[in-house]
């Protein structure tokens, strides 16, 4: 087996004595469209903000492409090459898609305050290719004609592909989707789907997705790993982890529909 | 035929409002320069003096623009930097006998060192901690200022000489009033390019949402540091020749007051708006003065229309930068 992209290895977090992650451990390896499951309350999240720096672990490490992530503040991992979305729409205000998008292209980009006063034209450039990708990312999630709308104002579902066009636009090696199917119809779950399958085939970007919507996850993915209580309780293929005891028993437990499963 | 003339109808309408929106804006410039140009010689010597004191203004705010309108950072003391570049200048004429022209650098670099010696421990915070701090700031520098010999203590430094420019003595009222023109010209094109560039889109991001730019790989602490020196050091760029236009300058100049008349111009035009900067240093300066004859009510009037603006356009006087809401 090859050394993984990401992994995580014994991750604890807990927030004034409550137990959030116990010695979660698990790996996403390079190509894959991984998905990580569980009930309400399970963790997540959470450890999606441990990996993009928003939470510090007290306990484990985590690594990615062979280097040491914990420590790093969230800029400089999204640098490091992992790109995330978020489960409540994050999309800058006031501001227009294109410009939303444009945002991804910071940490790729280099023009300060005096490039911009003096219009150098390595920042001239640099503004162009800023557009360029930016449009390009837009075209690719499906959104270009509305690149000149602010961003908020988009209908949900469009919102949702602005916010992956955005992290796209980070150029990285692994996305993390934080329940991208959150609110959307039918329609526009099926094309989700299409569009996680091209992100993974045409630009080579390995994907993590936390997902409420169990059909999606066994449809997308071809690992599935399942959080319960802040531990990781099984994982597999989709079709070793429908049938498996514990997660039918974690599904049972709380609020949600075991059939979810199925 | 028909529907060549059809396709030209179409793209007749946009065009003709493009080039009338493109040539109408270089009209209106054109006018306001020659109307600026002229001021002098139509308004007297009086208001001329009245109207450098706005230019001064607009620059200030244009500064602190930077820092409040775009970064959204609440700084309440900015005017610590408008001495800071004053008492530099003043300091290094008079006591090191140098050349004005060669003390701006050294403002300009005293403001970026104070800037990053404020700013970059306190920035790491969250918002609010900043505006305490900025408020500590500028009352630091004008008591320090107060209690130094160097700076001239209480009375402060004056018999600052006024610069020539490749053999143009910079000396009279009217000489200075030209000047300030091309510092608040050359302020508003800074912001205008600042604002839009990869650094002016950063501190609308950190702005509108910390943790989703954070997310996009923007380090918010240097953003927000490179805007708090932007404004650090066109407030010491203002300061300097408000040196050396007045030839004295004393500690009352910069207290909380002028800092909060600042921050005043930027909130009353609308933040990040630079026509609306303008136009609110041009109020918080001239408003007073056309209200004269009201004699001692005319600060009471000036503060109710002051609120009434902030009642009725809480964004500000300028129109926004979308009608999305």
């Amino acid at each position: 087996m090859t050394e993984p992209l990401l992994h995580l290895a014994g991750i604890g977090l807990s927030f004034a004595g409550n137990t959030v992650l116990q010695d979660v451990s698990f790996a996403v390896q390079e190509g894959r469209v991984a998905s990580l499951i569980g009930p309400n309350g399970a963790g997540k999240t959470s450890l999606f903000n441990c990996i993009t720096g928003f939470y510090r672990p007290r306990a484990g490490r985590i690594s990615f492409a062979g280097q040491d992530l914990r420590r790093l503040k969230p800029h400089r991992i999204t640098a490091a090459g992992i790109a995330r979305t978020f489960q409540n729409l994050r999309l800058f205000r006031e501001m227009t898609v294109l410009e939303n998008v444009m945002s991804g292209m910071h940490c790729r980009t280099r023009a300060g305050a005096i490039g911009a006063i003096l219009r150098l034209a390595s920042q001239r450039r640099e503004e162009e290719e800023i557009r360029a990708v930016a449009h390009e990312c837009l075209a690719f999630v499906g959104v270009a004609d509305e690149r000149d709308r602010i961003a908020t104002t988009l209908p949900y579902g469009h919102q949702r592909r602005v916010e992956i066009a955005r992290a796209l636009a980070t150029r990285p090696r692994l996305l993390l989707l934080d329940e991208p199917a959150a609110g959307l119809n039918g329609g526009e779950k099926r094309e989700l789907i299409g569009l996680i399958r091209s992100i993974r085939d045409q630009r080579a970007i390995t994907i993590l997705l936390i997902e409420h919507d169990t059909g999606l996850v066994m449809r997308v993915s071809e690992r599935v790993s399942v959080l319960d209580h802040g531990q990781m309780i099984a994982e597999g293929t989709p079709r070793e982890i429908q049938t498996d005891p514990r997660v039918i028993e974690a599904y049972l437990g709380s609020d949600e529909d075991a059939d979810a499963l199925l | 035929m028909a529907s060549d003339a059809r396709v030209l109808a179409r793209l007749a309408g946009p065009l003709a409002g493009f080039l009338s929106r493109g040539i109408g804006r270089w009209i209106a410039l054109a006018l306001l320069f020659a109307a600026m140009a002229a001021a002098p010689f139509v308004l007297g010597e009086y208001a001329t003096v009245i109207l450098t004191n706005a230019l001064l203004y607009v620059v200030l705010a244009l500064g602190l623009n930077v820092v409040v309108g775009y970064a959204g950072l609440l700084d309440l003391g900015y005017a610590a930097f408008f001495a800071v570049g004053a008492y530099t200048v003043g300091i290094l004429t008079l006591r090191a006998g140098m050349n004005f022209w060669l003390t701006l650098p050294a403002a300009v670099a005293v403001a970026a060192v104070a800037g990053v010696v404020v700013g970059g421990p306190t920035l790491r915070l969250r918002s609010d901690y900043l505006a305490i701090v900025t408020l500590g700031f500028g009352e630091i520098v004008r008591i320090t200022a107060r209690n130094l010999p160097i700076t001239g203590m209480a009375s402060g430094l004056s018999g600052i000489r006024q610069p020539w420019l490749f053999g143009w003595h910079i000396a009279t009222p009217r000489d200075f009033y030209y000047v300030f023109c091309v510092l608040a010209t050359a302020a508003a094109i800074v912001s205008a390019r600042l604002s839009d560039s990869r650094l002016g889109r950063a501190w609308l991001y950190v702005r509108y949402d910390e943790d989703a730019a954070e997310a996009m790989g923007i380090d918010r602490v240097r953003v927000k540091l490179a805007a708090y020196v932007t404004g650090a050091i066109i407030g010491a760029i203002g300061g300097a020749f408000f040196a050396v236009n007045l030839g004295a300058i004393s500690p009352p100049s910069f207290s909380f007051s002028q800092s909060v008349s600042i921050l005043m111009a930027v909130i009353l035009g609308g933040m990040g708006k630079i026509p609306g900067v303008i136009l609110g240093a041009m109020i918080v300066v001239l408003g007073p003065e056309l209200l004269r004859s009201l004699g001692e009510f005319r600060l009471l009037v000036f503060a109710i229309g002051l609120l009434l603006i902030m009642l009725f356009r809480p964004s500000g006087l300028w129109p926004g930068r979308s009608h999305a809401k």
